[in-house]
Formats: structure tokens, sequence, C-alpha cells
């Protein structure tokens, strides 16, 4: 059989595992050559010299053996898990992250690989990474958004059949629509964050990267569900969330924010997200523009609450049990050497602005401010989602930039995440899906948010919209 | 001029939990470095803390027994600083929702009572161990993440006597309760202590002193002794008392000022993200409090209007669980009214043979029933009382009945005048200085020539018949 | 309230990081301008608002006090940068 594998979804592959038309050894040898070919331009994958997949014995499972992608800040028993991050030098976790288990056990293997990301999740670009960017399959000298764009550019190039990434204010969502894919975060509690390196404690989610809506529900059904180890997983039950993917919204009720059409939205984006507009309403769903007034303080917040959990969660690598560690006879030295050096400039900048949003004297102004604001903003969702099932914006106010154009300009790169951040805010569910291209080929990605825990309704509005489309049929030439 | 001492103490007690306050570690003492450990409890990138149901349990426990208003609505905290000793660089603990506040504990100090404030009781982690050596520190994980409780009094402490006193009913209360083993040694009980003086009779407070290091009650009542004699000497001299953390040296009997830079201490604390808020209803406060046993101070009350003892009898023989059960047993089998006789036995001899073999009263192996039984051979004076704490150590050692003992060494009494009235015709003949001492009207003589006679007859003498017999030889000689 | 460069170095030291001279330069001019734009939620009246720092409504989260099976000495020591026997070691902390 002279198959391109690489290009089909995990849906399909399973499919044509389970018809006996093609080998799980063919799926593997069809990825390993993919990367080894493409890799090199796009740059997903770090660490590419190493053993590429790690063989998993129950590839019984469900998921057949497909192998799957994971950032780099999500723990691997014996592999490399760094965060991209010179500090995390060398760093083997001795378990397995809650989700990596649960692919395990429903028959995934788990790519030796990891894929490239922004240091620790801190960008929107993956320019931040200890390993050098990563670049966007359908313009390589554009970024594949952050903080997951090693995950979102492999599932792109089809160097990944589906991916996981972490989203703390966008980054798994905004990567997505740079590369055309599909991301969703889920609910916050609904996937166990047990072994992410955490970035932001009650922002984290750990959400998939697919090719297709299909590919997402699928993903997500396997990583869901209440863990014991996670305090904040929610034990909730887990639909079934293959039978959301019916492709009727007929009647579903889809709010449009105002406050998202004024800051700086590109006009090719707003276009896109119009003929998205009017193609759902083509599938019978009802829209209706709404307010949800405490949106321009969204990221003032974020950068306020994610930086301030970040400088605590960041404190831990210090180069005494693991890592990188600048010697020196004094242990304050040592301490600041290690963390200096170790440390890329975007993790310094929060760190310490996360250090003195929490310092004393400035507690109450800002962190203990900007839990309050995130209330507001909690508050404004509560009360769209009484009338509205969900919640369409654009996923990014522009397509992907170029590499370099925003990393000296730290403010400008935030304010990329404008339209991702709230859903991490709020904990609610958010998907991004490809609805279109700018005229320079770029792919623009489609918001949808939805009620706490109601992945369902996201992936059914999604899921109608993709079958409605052909975007998601689109790839890219490298 | 005099100076009052005024003191603050802050306890650190290990919770004894079968796990870790976050994850599933065993809590043991003494395992090998690092081998009680896990991702959670390194602090290893990814890991989640979960906290443990017995811990807050048990400090709920904690705080009811001290009087404290638990908290209906609580969460941890972490406190950010940089230890290597501190895995994470943060520790979960608790600010400003801890999980209980004001109560109090009534402590004796042998002649007064006195009511010390708890300002509060939260729970928190404890960190790992460090053991400095010549160039390196080495730092082992095992008690990382063992729950502890943060108990901290009101400055109501003004000596060391009453903080000698206040951590031996707290450290009581917590083994009644069986939290805690409060094993000083071992590092499951710490304390700190703020102390300032001021001159008598002023209401503005002296510029306090942090005391660490201190790895007995005994060396909390050494450290503050210490530290009032030099803060007084200092204010006496008009030097002004420095606000610092002192490390007390017991080698050296000395406070001395830490080596390494004191930093102002700014902690960012800030909600636990990974570990929603805890709601305590009243229903489950109500449910915790009818396990708990009844307390010392309780049963204090209850031994002096029950059996007629003193407080300080009663603060003594209760001080330990264990101790208060075996006496509450003897002293109420005890057929006679006035219960002195039982309650001197017990605090005498029983307890000092307790301290000497480092156990409490039940580890002697003595049933009440032989305890009574031997009291009561003493009381028929069928042996001395001197003779009867031979016995006792016997008993004790041997584990066999008091008459086999008595019977194989002849410790009977001697009750029998004629065969004492050799032993003190010899007595009144050895000492012709004491006998003219009595009959010039001086009775402690007569006392000293019992004594001589007591010990001639290898204590085997009834010491009142052999008074008697003296006197009327005496009398003739 | 403008973050000064006082105020930085003083964050950095409590963060423990080692910033060079250009680096703090440059720090605190973008630290300057991020904190500007966060200072737009002081124009919100918060007075009375709760604060949001657990987003999910769950509490009493807690384990069974049952053991669980932990890391050796081995594992735990795997990547240390500096050990001593099963002691993970540090540049001498003095007291």
């Amino acid at each position: 059989m002279n198959l391109n594998t690489s290009t089909l979804t995990a849906h399909e592959l399973i499919e044509k595992l389970d018809g006996r038309e093609i080998t799980l050894e063919e799926v593997l040898s069809g990825l390993r050559e993919r990367i080894n070919k493409i890799d090199p331009q796009v740059k997903a994958y770090v660490r590419r010299n190493e053993p590429q997949a790690a063989v998993n014995p129950a590839a019984a499972g469900p998921l057949k053996g497909i192998p799957v992608t994971v950032k780099d800040n999500i723990c691997t028993e014996g592999l490399n898990t760094e965060c991209c991050s010179h500090i995390l030098e060398g760093f083997r976790p001795p378990y397995d992250a809650t989700v990596i288990r649960k692919l395990k056990s429903a028959g995934a293997t788990i790519l030796g690989l990891k894929a490239n990301m922004d240091e620790f999740a801190f960008g929107s670009s993956t320019e931040n990474s200890y390993f050098g960017p990563t670049h966007n399959p359908w313009r390589l000298d554009c970024v594949p958004g952050g903080s997951s764009g090693g995950s979102a550019a492999a599932v792109a190039a089809d160097e990944a059949v589906f991916a996981l990434g972490s989203d703390t204010g966008g980054s798994i969502r905004q990567p997505a629509a740079f590369c055309g894919v599909v991301g969703m975060k889920p609910t916050y509690g609904r996937v166990s964050r047990y072994g992410l390196i955490a970035f932001a404690s009650s922002l984290d989610q750990i959400g998939p990267i697919t090719k297709d809506v299909e590919d997402c529900s699928l993903l997500l059904g396997v990583i869901s569900g209440h863990d014991p180890l996670d305090s904040t997983s929610v034990d909730a039950p887990v639909p079934d969330y293959g039978k959301s993917l019916d492709r009727d919204i007929k009647g579903l009720k889809i709010a449009i924010p105002k406050e998202y059409f004024v800051e700086g939205m590109e006009a090719q984006v707003k276009e896109a997200l119009e003929e998205a507009v009017s193609e759902l309403k083509k599938l019978g769903a009802t829209v209706k523009e709404i307010s949800l007034p405490h949106t321009k303080y969204a990221v003032p917040v974020y950068y306020i609450v994610a930086t301030a959990e970040a400088s605590s969660n960041l404190a831990r690598f210090d180069g005494v049990q693991y890592g990188l560690r600048i010697k020196s006879e004094n242990l304050i030295e040592m301490y600041k050497k290690t963390r200096g050096e170790g440390f890329g400039q975007e993790a310094k900048r929060r760190v310490i602005l996360g250090t003195f949003a929490l310092s004393h004297g400035y507690y109450e102004a800002y962190y203990l401010n900007a839990l309050k604001v995130r209330t507001l903003i909690k508050r404004d969702f509560d009360g769209a989602f009484k009338e509205f099932d969900c919640i369409v914006t654009p996923t990014s106010p522009s397509a992907a930039f170029k590499i370099g154009e925003k990393v000296e300009d730290p403010l400008k790169m935030y304010l990329s995440d404008i339209y991702t951040i709230s859903a991490n805010l709020a904990g609610i569910p958010a998907i991004s899906v490809p609805c279109g291209f700018t005229g320079d080929n770029l792919p623009v990605g489609l918001q949808i948010l939805a009620r706490p825990f109601d992945e369902g309704t996201l992936l059914k509005a999604a899921f109608a919209y993709e079958q409605a489309t052909v975007w998601h049929k689109m790839k890219p030439k490298v | 001029m005099d100076y009052q001492a005024v003191i603050g103490l802050e306890v650190h007690a290990h919770l004894k939990t079968r796990t870790k306050a976050f994850c599933g570690c065993p809590t043991e003492f003494g395992a090998p470095a690092n081998s009680q450990v896990c991702p959670v409890c390194l602090g290893f990138p990814g890991s989640l803390p979960v906290l443990n149901k017995a811990a807050l349990d048990f400090a709920v426990k904690v705080a009811l027994a001290l009087n404290c208003t638990v908290q209906e609505f609580t969460k941890l905290d972490r406190k950010n600083y940089f230890y290597p000793d501190l895995p994470k660089n943060y520790q979960i603990s608790q600010y400003d929702l801890p999980l209980s506040r004001n109560g109090f504990l009534d402590i004796f100090t042998g002649k007064t009572r006195k009511r010390i404030g708890i300002t509060r009781v939260h729970l928190e982690e404890d960190a790992g161990k460090l053991i400095h050596q010549e160039s390196v520190s080495l730092v082992d994980f095992n008690r990382s993440g063992i729950p502890l409780l943060e108990i901290v009094s009101e400055p109501d402490i003004n000596s060391p006597q009453e903080a000698y006193a206040y951590l031996t009913a707290l450290k009581s209360i917590l083994e009644y309760l069986e939290v805690s083993d409060c094993d000083m040694e071992k590092g499951s009980l710490r304390c700190d202590a703020n102390i300032s003086v001021r001159k008598a009779g002023e209401k503005t407070l002296g510029t306090k002193a942090e005391l660490k290091n201190m790895n007995s009650f005994k060396a909390v009542r050494d450290a503050l002794d210490y530290e009032i004699l030099r803060q007084s000497e200092e204010v006496a001299s008009g030097n002004a008392v420095v606000q610092e953390t002192r490390l007390w040296d017991a080698g050296k009997q000395k406070t001395l000022p830490m080596r390494a830079k004191e930093e102002a201490k700014d902690y960012r604390y800030f909600p636990e993200p990974d570990l929603p808020p805890f709601i305590i209803r009243a229903e489950a406060i109500e449910e915790v409090r009818k396990g708990i046993p009844e307390m010392p101070r309780e049963k204090i009350s209850r031994f002096m209007s029950d059996f007629g003892i003193s407080e300080y009898d009663a603060t003594i023989l209760t001080s330990r669980k264990e101790d208060a059960l075996f006496a509450e047993e003897c002293i109420k089998e005890y057929p006679e009214k006035d219960k002195k006789t039982v309650t001197n036995w017990l605090i005498g001899p029983l307890l000092s043979e307790a301290n000497n073999r480092n156990c409490a009263l039940p580890g002697l192996r003595i049933t009440a029933k032989r305890l009574l039984g031997l009291i009561s051979l003493v009381e028929r004076q069928e042996i001395s009382g001197l003779s009867a704490k031979t016995v006792l150590t016997e008993m004790i050692d041997s584990g066999r009945e008091a008459g086999e003992i008595i019977k194989e060494k002849g410790l009977s009494q001697v009750s029998d005048s004629a065969s004492l009235e050799s032993v003190a015709d010899e007595v009144i003949r050895e000492n012709v200085k004491s006998v003219a001492d009595f009959k010039q009207g001086k009775e402690s003589a007569l006392m000293f020539l019992v004594g001589q006679a007591m010990k001639k007859s290898r204590g085997k003498a009834n010491p009142k018949v052999i008074q008697e017999v003296l006197k009327r030889r005496l009398a003739d000689a | 309230m403008p973050i000064t460069k006082d105020t930085v170095e003083y964050v950095a030291h409590l963060a423990r990081i080692d910033l060079q001279a250009k680096e703090l330069e440059k720090l605190s001019r973008q630290l300057e301008e991020i904190v500007i734009f966060i200072d737009r939620f002081k124009e919100l009246d918060l007075k009375g608002v709760s604060a949001a720092s657990h987003i999910l409504p769950i509490h009493n989260v807690l384990r069974e006090d049952a053991p669980r099976p932990g890391l050796c000495a081995e594992k735990a020591l795997q990547c240390a940068p500096q050990k001593e026997g099963n002691f993970f070691a540090v540049p001498k902390v003095i007291e």
C-alpha cells in the first residue's frame, strides 16, 4: 500500500487500521519520514535527534497505537520535559502526567520528540523557546503563534497526527488559528493538570490540537475526567463527545460581543468572521450582538494574575534538585546566577512582574484588585450564558505575524491574546476552528465559547460549521 | 529596677497522620534520607497537592480543644521564600483566613492559675531537613510535607516558668487528642519565642527578639531566662534592644544573633490556586467536638472534686494521659476516703520509677491491684514504708508479687517491742551525744535516734513502735 | 504608580534573579510601560466585589489518609546537579 498516511486524521487512521488497510508500522514510519523531511524547516519539535517514538505496549486500546505529539511542558516519564527552558535542561520526570497515563491506556503511542513552545508557555509566538522559534508551515517567515506553536505547526504540517497543547491565555487556540487547525481549551477542571508544568495554576488547561473537529472530540474524550491527584479537577461525568457531531445547530443561540470589534482587529479577520457568522445563520443558528463590558480589562487582569502565580510556580527552578545549576560558593549567588542564566528574557519579565504584583505594598492595588476584576469578567459571561448557548469571536485580532516583529515590544505581543484570555479568566471552554484565509494565504480562526463543562455544544457548533466549509481541508505547501 | 518579661510562643507540632499533608508518602521518623518522597513532596514540576482529610480533622480537633473559633470558610495560601529545604520555594500555609482563632489555654504554675490567649491555630506543611557539613549542606526531604500545626499564643506569658507550664499544658492536650507525638528531640514539636522586657508598671512594649533553636522545654526556659537577663541589662545600661532573631546555643547556654544577614520579610502570600477552599459547617464542627475525649483541664477539675486532691497533685497526675488513666484507676480502687496516701505513692515513688525508666505509669507494668496491695501492707504495718519502696522497685523489675518478694527478702516489719529493745539499747549505747541532747530537751535528737534504729533493722522496724521503745529505754537510761 | 528601577532591582532580588545592568535598564523600561497599561483597571469601582481567588465553585477536596507508592531515593535524585549519598547537596547554608 502506498498511501500517504501522514495527511490522515486520527479517526481516519483508526478506520483504516480497523479495516486492515494500513498497519501501525506504516503510520509510525510515515510520520517519521514526514518529520525528517519537513521539520528542519518548520522546527516544530525539539531534540530532533532523539528516538522518535516511545513504543506503547498497550497499543491495543481504542487509539490503536496512533502517535500523539506532546508539548514540552507535559511530563512524560523518562523523556526530557524541559518547557523549552535552559533552566530545566536534562529534566526527565520520574512520572507521567495524568493525560499521558490516560492516553497510554487508551492505546496511544507517545511520541518521543516533544513539541516546541515558548519557554514555560510564556508567549504568543513560540519565539521564546530556548531551542529557537518554530516556523509557520503556511509561511515560514511567520510565527506559528504560541505558546503551543510546536504542537499546532506539527499538526498543520502533517508532522503530527494530533497533539496536546496547554492553554493559559490562548496558547492552544491562537496557534491553532495561526496554523489553520482545530484547538480547544476545555473548561477549567475538565482535564487534569497533574503533570502539566504549571505556568498559572488557576488558568492552565491541557487541550487537543487536531486536524479536524472529530479528532478534537476523540482526544478530548480520552483526556477528560476527574483525577484524584488534581484538587481542581472536577468530578463531573464526561459525555460521549462523539454524539455532539450531528451537524444540527438549528435554534442554537449565538452571541457576538461588540467589545471585540473595537481594538485593533485586522480588516481581513473581520471579514472572515462576518462570513462565518452568516454561515452559522444559514445553518439555523440565531445570532445577536451582546455586551461584555469588562472585556478591555481582561489583558491587564491576566498579566497580573498569570504572572503572580507564575512567579511562585517557577520559584522551584533553583538548581537544587534538577536542571541547570550555575556553580557558586554561596547559596544566594547560586540561586541568582542559575535563575539569571536559566530563564530567558520573557520568563524574567513575567517572574519579576508577578513578584512585584504580590510584593509588600503592591498586593492590594495589583493582585487583589485583579482578582476582583476577574469576578466582574466572569459575571459578564454568566450573564450572557443565561440567554445564549455560545459566544462567537475571532480567535486573534490578526493572522500570523512575522518572526521578530513583536519580540521587542512585549505589550504589543500581550495584546495578541486579547480575544482568548477572557475564557481562561472565566474558566469556560473555548475552541478555535479555521474560518478562512487572509490575502497572504494565512489562516484565520473562529473562536466559539460556551458555558462551563459544555464542551459538547462547542463541538456541535464547530463541527456543523467545519462540515459546511472547506477550510479544514486546506494544507500548507511545505 | 524590676523588669517584666512579655513572651509569646509559636509552637509547631507534627500531626501524626499516616501519610503526609498533600501526598501519600509515609511520615515515619528515622527512615534513610530521601526514601519517603514522591513528586509532590519533592515539589517536582507538574505535581499537585491534595489535602489529607485526617490532617484537617486533627487540626479542627486541636483548635476546639484550645477553645478556638473554627472559621467556617478557610483556605490555604502560599508563603514564598527561597530556602533549600523548601522544595517548591513556597510553603503551603495559611495567611488571612486561618482555620481558627481566639482561643485560650489555662496553665497552672504550682501556685496560681493563668489564662493564656491563643491567637490562631493553622495548618501548614513542614520543610525538609538540612544537615550542615564543612562546605556543603545536605538536604533530606523525608520530612517535607508532613502536616504541621502552627499554634501562636498571645504575648500573655510573663516568665520562663509560665512558658514552661504553657508548653507542658499544650503538649498534654496534643497527647490527649492523640494527634501528635510532641517529641522535641525528633523535631515533631518545635517552639520559637518572641520576648521583650519592660520596666515594671510600664504599658508600652519593649523591642522584641525572636528566639529559635531550642530543642527541649528546658531549653526554652533557659533561653528565656538568659534573654530576660540580657535584655534587662541592655535596658538598664541605657542601650537599645535590637529587633533580631537569636539562636539558643545550648553548649554556651547563651542566645546569639543569627550569622546570616536578615532580610526584610516579604513573603508574598497569596491564595494557593491548586487547592480549592474549605467550608467547615457547624454540624461538622460539632461532629468533631463529640469525638474529643476529656481534656487535661477537665480531668484536673474532676480529680479535685471527685477525689479531693489538690490542684498541684491533679496537674502532675494528669499531665500525661496514660498516667492519668492509671492514676484514676488506683485512686478509685483505693478504699479510704482520704486519697492522700495513694496520691503520694503515685506522685512520689511511682512517677520517679517511671521517669527513671523513661516511660509512663502503665509502662511500669504494675497493676493497680498490686500497687494497692503493697500500699495496704504498709498501712497494716506489715512492712515499713522504706522497705515498701524496695519492694516496689523489685516488683517492677521482676514482675513478681509483693508478698513473694517480702518473704524472700525477709522484709516483714518488726512491730514486736521485745525484739526491738536490743536494737534500741544498741543505738543508745552508740550515740551518747544524741542521747544527751535528747535529755536536755532537744526533740530532734529522738528522730535521729529513730533513724539510726531503722537503719540498724534494715528498714524492717516499725517506726512508731521503735520510737516508743526508744523513749521508754531513754527514760530508763 | 509606575514601577521604578529601584523597585525592579528589589523585586529581582526577591525572585532571586541576577540581572545585568543593561538588562535591568531595559526591563525597568518595559515593565513601566506594562504597569501603566495594567493600571487601567484602577478606573473601576471595586467596592464590594469579591476576589475570585478560585474560579471553580468547588470546596473541601480531600483525600483519605492512605499511603501511595512514592519514589525511591535513586529516582528522586536522578536529575540532581549535586548529591552526596542519598542527599541533595547545596553550597553551605549559613544560619
